[in-house]
């Protein structure tokens, strides 16, 4: 026996004298805490989820399947997924200018341009869609000019990336403006004394550094992308089968009273969801050290 | 490859970090640029290697003017602090990088970097680790390894910003004997950072001693050590003790005692002198005498501390272990290498060296 062993009390651990830690908590208080986080999953999260996909299969297989293969529908899932091809790839490159700017960088106007990036954050979507309908709508800024050249914004495709672009913007660019403040400028500065360009330099050394928070930045700018109803609302003018995203395809069909058939649209926009954060967890686990390497610093 | 600094400032807002700074390298040269931390030393390194851009003055590598240059350009090889080896890289890539970001007519090919980084491995004492990641290293092994990449590129220079800062004593002292050797195989022009003054005199053919931005002194490190020019060196290399005297009809005064000491010049100095470079001497005239208010053991000698007479100044002195002075003892002693600087100007001024006694 050690002399470590020895200083424990023993009676004062009868049940298990090796586990005591100085962080843990009673028998009780662990299995009340517990409770509590399961309980609030279960009823907030989990609950609604099931109750999507049991609502969406309550018509049987086949009312499913019809009521995602209508027509209307496929327009509408059609609409979503070029919506967010456009305005992902659009926020995945300014994200990392605008990060790169300002994590490597000093000028004047930094904490502005960081203020501006979360703009979106602070401003109702509902706004955001407005503001553009008073841009490039009919009685808008430039909406006579627009129309008398043909070009159709508002109420239109354009219109509603614009506003997806204008909700999604601050996501990659916040998610990487603090991992990058934190690597600091010392690898790039070693790539550029080796003889590096500045392009190789981003090529080779900020990316690498950079890849996990950029790809989960991009994986939660895509599900937004994919779910934003309010801005997309007023912008679109929810015209069926042209201007109409997943999320106004569920609501009309609600207030049409169709529920299965809106619980089975939503269903999908639900599964996007999931199998974005599969995605994510499956990477996380497959390139753990990876992702352990990068977030350390020097 | 002779490096010639001319009147280099640089400025961030309103300070001064590096002011008028002019140095002479020559080629093959081990120097350091010794300095507390805002002394303007690493400044002065990234300067030299073009990471900074000066507010003035001109660099030139050779007789060529390199200030207006890239980084890129400059071609040379710079090793950080903490190494800023790139993670997702394998050893033998990282060593590579330099070689394999060329352009494509001077870009040797895949098997040739490979050999090159194999080749440095063995210099740098790492056969074999080309494979691994940094994360599998050592703080000991990073350095090598930045070493190594910083070499790869073939540069005109060698900087490196404290090499062994963030290293523990033991495989500090191994490296440094080892970067020494290395220096003397490769004879590149090598620069090195560093606030460790023991290091410092070690390991370089000449110390450039900075303090706010401008230098103190350079020199080797005999004359660095022996003969400070200024009472900053005197007070950071080494250790030292000082006390403010007067000189009058050729000798040394403190306050109304004679001590001992001789020196030209008249008014206010401050005399400094090293607590090994005394003697003790019994019954006191012409001397400095104290009273003993604490001791420390200092390897194979006793450091005293002694407050002397009514300014209550405290300076060390070295007695033999055995040395019978305990706390409260009176004990008197006399420098037997000394130097003395005019005092009332700012201790940044010039050098205002007035007596050396060795």
């Amino acid at each position: 026996m050690t002399v470590e062993n020895m200083l424990v009390p023993s009676a004062a651990g009868t049940a298990a004298p090796n586990r005591y830690e100085a962080t843990s908590e009673t028998r009780g208080v662990r299995i009340v805490l517990i409770a509590i986080a399961v309980l609030f999953l279960a009823l907030f999260l989990l609950l609604p989820l099931a109750a999507v996909f049991m609502e969406a299969f309550r018509g049987g297989i086949q009312a499913y399947f019809a009521a995602i293969t209508e027509p209307d529908a496929l327009a509408a899932i059609r609409l979503t997924l070029t919506v967010a091809a456009i305005a992902v790839p659009c926020n995945l490159i300014f994200g990392v200018a605008a990060a790169w700017a300002i994590a490597k960088f000093e000028f004047k106007g930094k904490s502005l341009l960081t203020t501006l990036i979360d703009l979106p954050f602070s401003v109702s979507p509902v706004i955001s869609g407005l503001v553009y309908v008073l841009l490039f709508g009919a009685q808008g800024y430039f909406g006579p000019w627009l129309s008398a050249h043909g070009i159709q914004i508002a109420f239109a495709v354009p219109g509603i990336v614009l506003a997806t672009i204008f909700v999604t913007f601050p996501f990659v660019a916040r998610e990487l403006i603090p991992l990058m403040q934190e690597q600091g400028t010392g690898d790039e500065e070693a790539a550029l004394s080796l003889g590096a360009n500045g392009w190789q330099t981003f090529l080779f050394v900020t990316l690498p550094n950079i890849k996990w928070a950029l790809l989960y930045g991009v994986l939660l700018c895509n599900a937004r992308a994919m779910g934003e109803f309010g801005a997309v609302a007023v912008i679109s003018g929810k015209i069926r089968g042209l201007t109409n995203t997943m999320p106004l395809h569920v609501e009309i069909l609600y207030n049409e009273y169709a529920f299965s058939a809106a619980f089975a649209v939503a269903s999908l926009l639900a599964l996007l969801a999931l199998v974005t954060l599969a995605i994510k967890t499956f990477l996380e686990w497959r390139f753990a050290d990876g992702i352990a390497a990068a977030g350390r610093s020097h | 490859m002779d490096i010639r600094i001319e009147n280099i400032s640089k400025t961030f807002g309103q300070h001064p970090a590096v002011n008028s700074v002019s140095l002479e390298i020559r080629s093959g040269e081990l120097i350091a640029l010794l300095g507390p931390s805002g002394s303007g030393k690493t400044t002065l390194l990234r300067l030299i290697a073009g990471l900074e851009h000066p507010t003035g003055g001109r660099i030139f590598f050779g007789d060529e003017d390199a200030s207006r240059k890239s980084v890129q350009a400059r071609n040379v090889g710079f090793v950080f602090q903490h190494y800023a080896l790139f993670k997702h890289m394998s050893v033998a890539d990282n060593i590579g990088f330099g070689l394999r970001v060329r352009p494509r007519a001077q870009r040797p090919s895949r098997r040739e970097i490979r050999a090159r980084a194999e080749e440095l491995l063995d210099l740098v004492q790492l056969p074999g680790y080309g494979e691994r990641f940094p994360a599998q290293l050592s703080g000991g092994q990073r350095q090598r390894v930045a070493l190594a990449r910083a070499l790869a590129i073939e540069p005109r220079v060698l900087l490196l910003d404290e090499p062994f800062g963030a290293l523990d004593a033991k495989v500090r002292k191994d490296l440094r004997r080892w970067l020494r050797e290395l220096h003397d195989k490769t004879g590149h022009t090598t620069i090195f950072v560093t606030h460790d003054q023991e290091e410092a005199i070690e390991l370089a053919d000449r110390v450039v001693v900075l303090n706010k931005g401008v230098i103190e002194q350079v020199g080797t490190p005999d004359e660095i050590y022996d003969t400070p020019a200024s009472p900053f060196v005197h007070q950071f290399i080494g250790e030292a003790s000082s006390l403010p005297v007067t000189l009058s009809n050729g000798e040394v005064w403190l306050a109304d005692r004679a001590t001992g000491l001789r020196s030209e010049g008249n008014g206010e100095a401050i005399l400094y002198f090293r607590p090994n470079h005394i003697e003790v001497v019994e019954g006191c005239s012409g001397c400095i005498a104290g009273v003993v208010v604490g001791s420390r053991r200092v390897a194979d000698t006793r450091r005293v501390e002694i407050e002397i007479g009514a300014g209550r100044h405290r300076v060390e002195i070295d007695l033999p272990v055995g040395h019978p002075a305990g706390e409260g003892s009176r004990i008197a002693f006399r420098p037997t290498r000394w130097r003395l600087y005019l005092s009332g100007a700012s201790e940044n001024a010039a050098p205002r060296k007035v007596a050396v006694h060795a």
